[in-house]
């Protein structure tokens, strides 16, 4: 299409952990410096600013985008906020791509936070302000419980049991023992996952991805820039994103249709006609174990109802077909809301360049997808990445 | 790539102090419906992209971008919100169109301030939290302090800041979308009540409710459509440090840095010369003084003399806030920077029948995401 194009030269994350000690600003900058110092890039070369990060009643801090903005290098700066709820971590990345490859910008930092445990007793409370204040909120629907709507829904449609969708967390959670940021690393059978607490049937304890606090990072750079600054950028080779309406209980909730509209979108931005053959290593979101099946039938990356069976295959597995999660997802690394999709990114950043260690998947990927979620089961983001 | 971008759909609401009998999706609704028809376009196929500005505290929902897609017809299409300030969604959708991927963008912010019965608890909250919320000060105290250190370090008075509140609320007599038009003379800002001090409750903008949408196109497509297109010459925005023991106080560092930003892309060096009118922040009035000379069309400490010897009235020298500025047509919190955009654009279509400029091709909009922020972005837009 003639874009301008745009690489990711370095990123960099913190420890995602239940409760940090640093404060938002902190961790932000953790992640910032880090994917700073790994391009040897500095502030004086950052151009502009995009900070991701969700709600503000995590926090308790109205303008969360200001309160962050020292810390995540945007001082004197043009900085934005970009926000998609939980979509925003995967949206980051794309708004420090356009911001680029307007060209108007040559070096963009992205940064993305989440402290979610200065929410008292449990930010789950937070979400019980998310909801149409009118219709829903007095009914004091959360969040496990629309999600649980969801799984069900899913699950009917094809006959998917609970067995099925427990080997997702097995999976991820085993494949975040090499991830040295894990929160939830941790070696487990199905059986564990379905006698696990119930939290809203079909729901367990051990399908939900945790509390978290982190951050992570990514610096953005024009093709000029990029080839100097290193021998191996990744380029954003396609970009999507599309929101559903707010009605989602007029939907039906069995297929992410914004996922693979916005896939659709990021596809034909990359040239991308057969997904299947054309991607070799995919991060979706995985916030709940059925997420990631539900997310790898919107990205078109199997045929619908299919991915129960892929998963059970060992397809997706780290040295399958198709690795899905290699990190170790939401599910084991943890889900620091908007830092988790960008974690997300990072990771096929690092798989791309071989540089992902004990993850790395084999064959050499040339092509990587990550993809977020959120909003009332009602926003797909997604990134192709090329090297 | 497409070397511009232009203006080619205005839309608003009536601004009001109160609306009780619509919600803010009905307000977005009529906007969008207005800018939609003004640049006759068909959301639903012609629009490529769409963006949002908000703020979770301030609409009481958290991830508010859940609730704005449907009445603007934009459901199940590429939509995303800007926790900012309108002009900087604006600047979003300049950067989208820029990349060569879409060819319409529509950008979108409101107020419903009246909705919230304390709104200086919700502002409070945008205070660092452990260093200055412990205070339990009401917010305003930052642009109290602010104007303490700018009448300090600018020579500026008292009397030209009230000479700004009369202006603008004067302007707003002949706009009659504006909320808050009045005839007063500066005395009557000077003897008001006494608020955040040297602030009388008169220096500060009362909030409005409503709504703006502008619809930006490529420059192919603007000149295939039966509109005056009206193109962005250049775009800025900035953030200072968000701590206020870090930041310049006496002048406005992020309204300067943005305007060079904007500056450079348009190729101006003389704003003073070169831009015929402004809109500029005046959330308190001070703010339109300090902005001036931030934007460099005045020199430091000249933009109140210039208001005192009339520069800035509508048939001054250098027209400012011809709207009747957020003075006078009420404080549309995110909306701020889009009402004023949409001033400009009136302007140079000629369409701003009773406060019409005359011969004005080139105007410049600026916005301020008000305190305790140092935030605030920068358009130039022309006719040519």
């Amino acid at each position: 299409m003639g874009l301008r194009r745009v690489a990711i030269v370095g990123a960099g994350m913190t420890k995602f952990m239940r409760r940090a000690l640093e404060t938002g600003r902190e961790l932000s900058w953790q992640a910032a410096s880090m994917a700073l110092e790994s391009c040897e890039l500095t502030l004086d070369d950052v151009d502009g600013v995009v900070i991701g990060t969700g709600p503000d009643c995590f926090d308790g801090v109205h303008m969360k985008g200001e309160y962050l903005s020292d810390g995540c290098g945007a001082w004197q700066k043009p900085v934005m906020r970009g926000y998609v709820g939980g979509g925003t971590g995967v949206f980051s990345p794309i708004q420090g791509w356009y911001h680029v490859a307007s060209g108007l910008f040559d070096v963009v930092l992205v940064v993305a936070e989440e402290k979610m445990s200065s929410c008292h007793p449990h930010p789950q409370g937070a979400f019980l302000t998310i909801f149409d204040n009118m219709l829903e909120r007095p009914l004091e629907p959360n969040l496990i419980w629309i999600f649980a709507l969801e799984m069900q829904r899913y699950m009917a449609a094809y006959g998917v049991s609970k067995r099925d969708i427990a080997l997702v967390s097995v999976k991820n959670k085993r494949n975040a023992l090499d991830h040295p940021c894990a929160q939830v690393a941790e070696d487990i059978t199905v059986d564990d996952v379905l006698n696990s607490e119930v939290m809203v049937w079909p729901v367990n304890r051990l399908d939900v991805s945790p509390v978290s606090d982190g951050a992570a990072a990514v610096v953005l750079a024009a093709e000029h820039v990029a080839k100097r600054v290193t021998d191996k950028p990744v380029w954003i080779d396609g970009v999507g994103w599309h929101l559903d309406t707010a009605y989602w209980t007029n939907r039906d909730l069995y297929y992410p249709k914004y996922v693979e509209y916005a896939a659709r979108m990021a596809y034909r931005m990359a040239g991308i006609t057969e997904p299947r053959k054309q991607i070799n290593v995919v991060e979706p979101y995985d916030p709940f174990s059925y997420k990631e099946l539900h997310h790898l039938e919107g990205l078109l990356l199997c045929d619908k109802g299919e991915a129960p069976q892929l998963t059970a295959d060992g397809v997706t597995q780290r040295n399958g077909d198709l690795p899905v999660c290699p990190s170790g997802g939401l599910m084991g690394v943890g889900n620091p809301i908007a830092a988790s999709g960008l974690m997300k990114v990072s990771e096929i950043f690092w798989q791309l360049r071989g540089e992902a260690g004990k993850r790395q998947v084999p064959g050499k990927p040339t092509t990587g997808l990550a993809q977020a979620w959120g909003d009332l089961m009602q926003v797909g983001t997604v990134v192709v990445l090329r090297i | 790539m497409p070397d511009r971008v232009a203006i080619v759909g205005v839309g608003h609401t009536q601004f009001r102090a109160t609306s009780p009998g619509v919600s803010y999706k009905e307000l977005m609704f009529e906007a969008a419906t207005r800018a939609y028809a003004d640049a006759d376009l068909d959301p639903r196929r012609d629009i490529d992209s769409f963006v949002c500005c908000s703020e979770d505290f301030s609409e009481g929902t958290s991830i508010f971008d859940e609730y704005v897609p449907d009445q603007i017809g934009a459901a199940l299409r590429p939509v995303h919100t800007i926790s900012g300030d309108g002009l900087q969604g604006l600047a979003a959708a300049h950067m989208q169109i820029l990349t060569g991927a879409f060819d319409v963008v529509a950008v979108e912010a409101h107020s419903k301030t009246s909705n919230i019965l304390t709104p200086h608890h919700v502002l409070a909250l945008a205070l660092d939290p452990v260093f200055v919320r412990s205070l339990g000060a009401h917010p305003h105290f930052v642009a109290g302090l602010e104007m303490s250190r700018y009448l300090a370090e600018s020579g500026t008075s008292r009397e030209q800041c009230g000479q700004v509140v009369a202006k603008n609320r004067g302007n707003a007599l002949f706009n009659d979308a504006a909320a808050y038009a009045a005839d007063l003379e500066a005395e009557d800002v000077l003897q008001g009540e006494p608020a955040f001090w040297p602030l009388s409750r008169l220096d500060i903008s009362a909030p409005a409710d409503g709504a703006v949408v502008v619809v930006l196109a490529s420059e192919a497509r603007a000149r295939a459509l039966d509109v005056e297109p009206i193109w962005i010459s250049g775009v800025g925005w900035c953030s200072d440090s968000f701590a206020l023991d870090s930041r310049e106080w006496g002048t406005a560092a992020y309204a300067r840095l943005a305007a060079e930003q904007a500056y450079r892309q348009a190729g101006i060096s003389n704003p003073r010369r070169e831009i015929g009118f402004a809109e500029v922040d005046d959330t308190f009035s001070y703010k339109e003084l300090q902005h001036l000379e931030a934007l460099g069309v005045f020199r430091p400490g000249h933009a109140g003399l210039a208001t005192e010897e009339g520069a800035t009235q509508l048939d001054g020298e250098f027209p400012v806030n011809p709207s009747g500025g957020s003075l006078g047509v009420g404080h549309l919190g995110e909306a701020n920077g889009l009402q004023k955009v949409v001033e400009v654009v009136r302007q140079l279509r000629e369409e701003a029948g009773p406060r019409q400029i005359p011969d004005v091709e080139m105007g410049l909009a600026q916005s301020w995401r008000g305190v305790p922020t140092a935030t605030g972005a920068v358009v130039i837009l022309s006719r040519e």
